[in-house]
């Protein structure tokens, strides 16, 4: 394996359900260390390509590797060690408590005679109080708010102590003031703990601000990766999503921040 | 919460409420045991009852004992067990407190299989055998018509109650063929009947039991896991593609032998891991305390069968169909109020 060489490459995939082919000779290297988030509009492709990723969706062609290795070829428990994902539609057990499904993130490390090691104590409290649900701890997660049950999940997955983390659109069903919370969240465990983190996004703003590594998908193509400030351009959010826009710099980080054309003006021209 | 840990890394969780329930629900199939071999035409009492368990007591409580009815007792015991822990394996697989056996038509196909045996003649072995084929031929076209996409949902409910039509009608089909004294015994076979019962009968189901029993029950951790989506369960390293197909075979399986054994006593399946993890309250498969309770259970009903009318034995699946079917309707009225169904 060249040293550089990412731990996690989609190579020439063609990825499909049953009949319907969504993608076809898709590379995707994921820098290591980044936070990256894959963007683009409905039906692209994008979270195929996570649940790709994440060997939740075996390719047609070509191949997931991690560490060198095609990701269908090693034990599933293994590869949890490594890699974590959170998927959309999780279904939290009737009745289940914070504390006790934070613990099931500690399932690939855990066995029939070794439960509850000393370790997963100290990681599943770690876990709960990083993503501050500490205090919830002995609450039945369906008595929760979407927000607070976001975080629990988050929670779990960071239990699963995997240096590589994927999530499938972490934002979805949450409030705004929610998102940034969640996003927040995803910025520090990216950057106090060095994980590796993609990310499915529908808000170009929010990944253009998050984002270290853009992946920009359209038909199933990648049309751009790299930097937001390099992919996010006037010229990219047309021709990627139909939008004509203007992109400024967001005068809270200074990344890009796209500005949708508007049909008419309301207010007075600026100066 | 209690954990243990020894020196070598070993460490257990267990949930102190559960290990209550689950020791209260064994000491419960205990004392019903002894009751089982005490109770009868002949009343022993219950210390003259265990002394002749452990290898001593007078000749004649040694021939009623342990001749008469611990066959009995035994057959009642591993059917309980059996369909306490195939329903509460089904249950956790489909996500759905109405997947039983019984409901998804895996009784209902060992039973066609078994009423072949019945009515053509053959011995208990093959009884079994024909029992086996027709639950996992039946486990296996449910599976293949709506377990595809997933076993979740309704899909794999709705299916297994029109396949359950289907082989009542099968069943009819096969006793209006029949002689009418062969008809006879198989009406009361289908009705699910411990009358009777040796050795001959149970053995199979026991030694299934023992085998199974063990795997299944190491399973149920991963099988909470897997309660939480198939995506989910794959992240965290749970083997989903085989370990579903094999714990359903394993299940199907079960509740086969059970059938063979006893008839397609029914309901059973359904009520033991509903109830347990009404006791438990917690959140996993609760495949123990369900094991326990169906065998609890099942002694309970027989000997209620056995009582409840002075002068005439019910079969065993009359008590289990009124009492568990009354727990259906409460379950479906509660479910649809939850907004589960």
């Amino acid at each position: 394996m060249r040293a550089d060489t990412p731990r996690l490459v989609g190579r020439a995939m063609t990825l499909a359900y049953e009949r319907r082919t969504v993608a076809e000779d898709l590379t995707v290297p994921v820098p290591d260390g980044s936070f990256t988030v894959i963007i683009g509009p409905n039906a692209c492709g994008k979270s195929t390509l996570l649940r790709a990723l994440a060997r939740l969706l075996r390719p047609a062609a070509g191949a997931v590797l991690l560490d060198g290795a095609d990701i269908h070829r090693r034990g599933t428990r293994e590869v949890a060690r490594v890699l974590g994902m959170l998927p959309q539609s999780s279904v939290a057990p009737d009745g289940i408590t914070v504390a006790d499904l934070v613990a099931r993130g500690r399932h690939p490390h855990q066995g029939l005679l070794r439960q509850w090691s000393r370790d997963d104590e100290r990681i599943v409290a770690g876990a709960m109080a990083d993503t501050g649900v500490a205090d919830l701890a002995d609450r039945p997660v369906d008595q929760l708010s979407g927000g607070q049950r976001q975080r629990v999940w988050i929670a779990m997955a960071l239990a699963q102590q995997t240096p590589l983390l994927l999530l499938d659109e972490p934002t979805t069903y949450l409030d705004i003031a929610h998102q940034v919370e969640v996003l927040d969240l995803c910025a520090r465990l990216h950057e106090e703990q060095g994980r590796t983190l993609v990310a499915v996004l529908h808000d170009l703003n929010q990944a253009a601000r998050y984002a270290t590594h853009l992946v920009a998908m359209r038909d199933g193509a990648v049309v751009a990766a790299g930097e937001p400030r390099r992919v996010v351009t006037a010229a990219l959010v047309e021709e990627v999503f139909g939008l004509p826009c203007r992109v400024i710099d967001d005068p809270e980080t200074g990344t890009p921040l796209v500005v949708p054309a508007a049909r008419r003006r309301v207010g007075p021209a600026p100066a | 919460m209690i954990v243990l840990r020894l020196p070598g890394g070993l460490s257990l969780r267990l949930r102190a409420r559960a290990l209550a329930v689950g020791a209260g629900i064994a000491l419960l199939a205990l004392a019903l045991g002894v009751l089982a071999l005490a109770g009868g035409e002949q009343l022993l009492r219950p210390a003259d009852v265990l002394r002749t368990l452990t290898g001593g007591g007078a000749p004649a409580d040694r021939f009623i004992v342990l001749d008469l009815r611990l066959p009995r007792l035994a057959t009642a015991l591993g059917v309980g067990a059996a369909l306490g822990l195939a329903g509460a394996v089904c249950q956790a697989l489909l996500r759905n407190p109405l997947g039983s056996p019984d409901v998804l038509g895996f009784t209902q196909g060992a039973a066609t299989g078994g009423l072949t045996v019945v009515v053509l003649g053959g011995s208990s072995l093959a009884l079994g055998a024909a029992a086996v084929a027709g639950g996992l031929a039946t486990g296996a076209a449910v599976y293949a018509l709506a377990g595809r996409r997933g076993l979740s949902g309704h899909r794999l409910v709705l299916v297994g109650i029109g396949v359950t039509a289907i082989l009542a009608g099968v069943n009819g089909f096969l006793l209006t063929r029949a002689p009418l004294m062969d008809a006879a015994r198989a009406t009361l076979w289908l009705t699910g009947s411990l009358d009777g019962r040796g050795w001959v009968n149970s053995l199979p189901l026991l030694a299934a039991l023992a085998l199974l029993a063990p795997a299944v029950l190491a399973g149920g951790r991963a099988l909470g896991v897997t309660g939480m989506g198939e995506d989910l369960a794959t992240a965290l390293g749970v083997p989903v593609r085989w370990l579903r197909p094999l714990l359903l075979a394993a299940a199907v399986a079960l509740v086969s032998l059970a059938a063979a054994a006893a008839g397609p006593v029914s309901f059973v399946a359904l009520t033991a891991p509903h109830l347990a993890r009404r006791l438990t309250r917690a959140p996993g498969p609760n495949l123990l305390p369900a094991t326990l309770l169906g065998a609890a259970l099942l002694v309970a009903a027989d000997q209620l069968a056995q009582r409840a009318v002075t002068g005439h034995q019910l079969p065993v699946g009359v008590v289990t169909g009124v009492l568990g079917g009354g727990h259906l309707v409460w379950l479906l009225a509660t479910e649809r109020r939850a907004g589960r169904l």
